[in-house]
């Protein structure tokens, strides 16, 4: 009986004391991610953007896309127009990893790809965020973010993959794919007043994910022109 | 015959109704113009409420070709009354004024008058379309500037890249010219069997009207018998703003998903074109004009 009580006492004990190390951790972690992404103050790249929703047809477009620290981004698309999902945090990971005020949580490890990454959670401080919870992949030897999983108020859950090349020192990725949940979209043909060339109406999946896949080709790091990008003209986004 | 067809687009342009068509289609172009300027986000809102709460869009969805689009669908339903208003009184117009039978005294086959008068009535139209690509498109272009075109169905979003367009409408303006060319043949052949020109007006509207409601009604009757009527037909043109996809479903600039089945639209309504002429040819020839 004796021993039960010293053992969950020891237990208990341990816990205080490895716990706040384990959340330490992963703020620290985090912490080197954002050094990392601290380093950029302002960006241009240019890459290609392609739109991946059941009821849409998207031509792959160049794009162009425009960064000032800490949480000012745009796309920027030439001659074309662009449907993007709404939540700009989710897809430039900067914007909310750097402008955010939030609680770090460790959630361990876990395998992305046949790697391991370190999961850490973030929890907004304050009830005025649009975001309830934002879960981080981070790759601990690069010290980036692979993939983010952030649930919002309005806009529902998205996730959010990246991956690094030639831009992994400033903490930039090559490729990201946002993942986000899609609605309904129907118009009454008497509106449209389409034309019936024989087709069948394409039947739309239960599980209605969309994507866009942007591919970044070359990123101009800290030249001021993201800093033009947005005093010349105010962006949409 | 040449002769003949001058000598009828001569008659066609001394008639005041002939200008109607062209101060009422820059009437409604720059109705339209004027409201989209005014309130075109909220038009667009109206189309995209669907995907409004979940997308943004970037860029200016609102230029000059979204706006001729928008254009062209609505005088789809007016200007076949326009072309109805010149071809269906080709014959029926001279009936009335009581200058038929001079003009057949003229050392000419009735088949050659016939077919000057509907060449003319098919310029007229040619002259008359250009007009809409003139106000439609062009000043919509120069108003409203160019980007890429949202086009909405009722299914799915076609989002075209600005430079993939104006071939579309080259194409798009092509095949409206084989449309309300069959408009005026269908015109044509009504003014054969009238004395004055309301009755075959009237009546051609009449089948334009009776038959695209029933094209538009989304019931399964109608929806299977639809494809007999030429109306259905003429809106094909819609067509070549829609484009093929590869195995990822990723939409192909420079590619038009179902030409075969553009093609044989136009291929039915040049074959009522050839019917509904041919027809009042064979019908004229054996009519009785003295009486």
């Amino acid at each position: 009986m004796m021993f039960r009580k010293f053992f969950f006492i020891g237990i208990a004990i341990v816990h205080l004391f490895i716990h706040p190390a384990i959340a330490q951790d992963a703020a620290a972690l985090l912490e080197q991610v954002k050094s990392k992404l601290n380093q950029v103050e302002d960006y241009q790249a240019n890459g290609t953007i392609k739109t991946d929703v059941v009821f849409m047809k998207v031509p792959v477009a160049p794009i162009e896309s425009f960064y000032v620290k800490p949480d000012r981004f745009k796309l920027k698309r030439s001659n074309g127009v662009s449907l993007l999902p709404k939540g700009e945090a989710g897809i430039n990971i900067s914007s909310l990893i750097l402008a955010g005020d939030y609680t770090v949580l460790d959630a361990g490890t876990t395998m992305l790809n046949k790697e391991k990454m370190s999961l850490v959670k973030l929890i907004p401080n304050g009830a005025e965020s649009g975001i309830i919870l934002t879960t981080l992949w981070i790759d601990a030897d690069k010290h980036v973010i692979r993939k983010s999983s952030t649930t919002t108020r309005e806009n529902g859950t998205f996730d959010l993959e990246m991956e690094y090349g030639k831009y992994v020192t400033w903490g930039l990725p090559d490729k990201v794919v946002f993942y986000f949940n899609t609605k309904d979209y129907k118009l009454p043909k008497g509106i449209t007043f389409e034309y019936d060339d024989g087709s069948k109406p394409l039947e739309l999946p239960k599980n209605k994910k969309g994507s866009v896949t942007i591919v970044y080709r070359s990123y101009q790091i800290n030249e001021g022109k993201g800093k033009i990008a947005f005093t010349e003209k105010k962006g949409k986004r | 015959m040449w002769k003949l067809i001058l000598l009828e687009l001569l008659k066609i342009s001394r008639r005041p109704r002939t200008y109607i068509a062209f101060a009422a289609i820059w009437a409604i172009v720059a109705l339209i113009q004027l409201a989209l300027y005014v309130d075109g986000p909220k038009y667009m809102e109206f189309f995209l409420k669907d995907v409004a709460d979940s997308f943004d869009i970037v860029g200016n969805p609102l230029n000059g070709y979204f706006v001729c689009f928008v254009i062209l669908q609505t005088l789809l339903v007016h200007v076949p009354l326009l072309v109805a208003i010149v071809s269906a009184d080709m014959i029926s117009g001279e009936a009335n004024l009581g200058t038929l039978r001079l003009i057949m005294s003229k050392p000419y086959s009735r088949t050659n008058i016939l077919l000057s008068k509907f060449a003319a009535s098919t310029i007229y139209t040619l002259i008359l379309l250009l007009w809409i690509a003139f106000t439609g498109l062009f000043l919509s272009v120069v108003f409203f500037g160019t980007d890429g075109m949202i086009h909405a169905k009722s299914y799915e979003i076609i989002v075209l890249n600005g430079n993939d367009i104006f071939w579309r409408y080259l194409l798009a303006f092509s095949y409206a010219a084989l449309a309300l060319t069959t408009v005026a043949s269908l015109g044509f052949f009504f003014s054969i069997f009238s004395q004055n020109s309301l009755g075959p007006i009237v009546t051609t509207m009449s089948v334009i009207i009776v038959m695209t409601i029933l094209t538009t009604l989304d019931i399964p009757l109608f929806q299977r018998i639809k494809h007999f009527f030429f109306t259905s037909h003429m809106i094909a043109w819609k067509g070549f703003f829609e484009m093929q996809t590869d195995e990822n479903g990723t939409a192909l600039p420079g590619t038009i998903r179902n030409l075969s089945a553009i093609l044989r639209s136009g291929v039915v309504l040049l074959g009522h074109i050839v019917g509904f002429v041919g027809a009042s040819i064979f019908i004229f020839r054996k009519k009785d004009i003295v009486n």
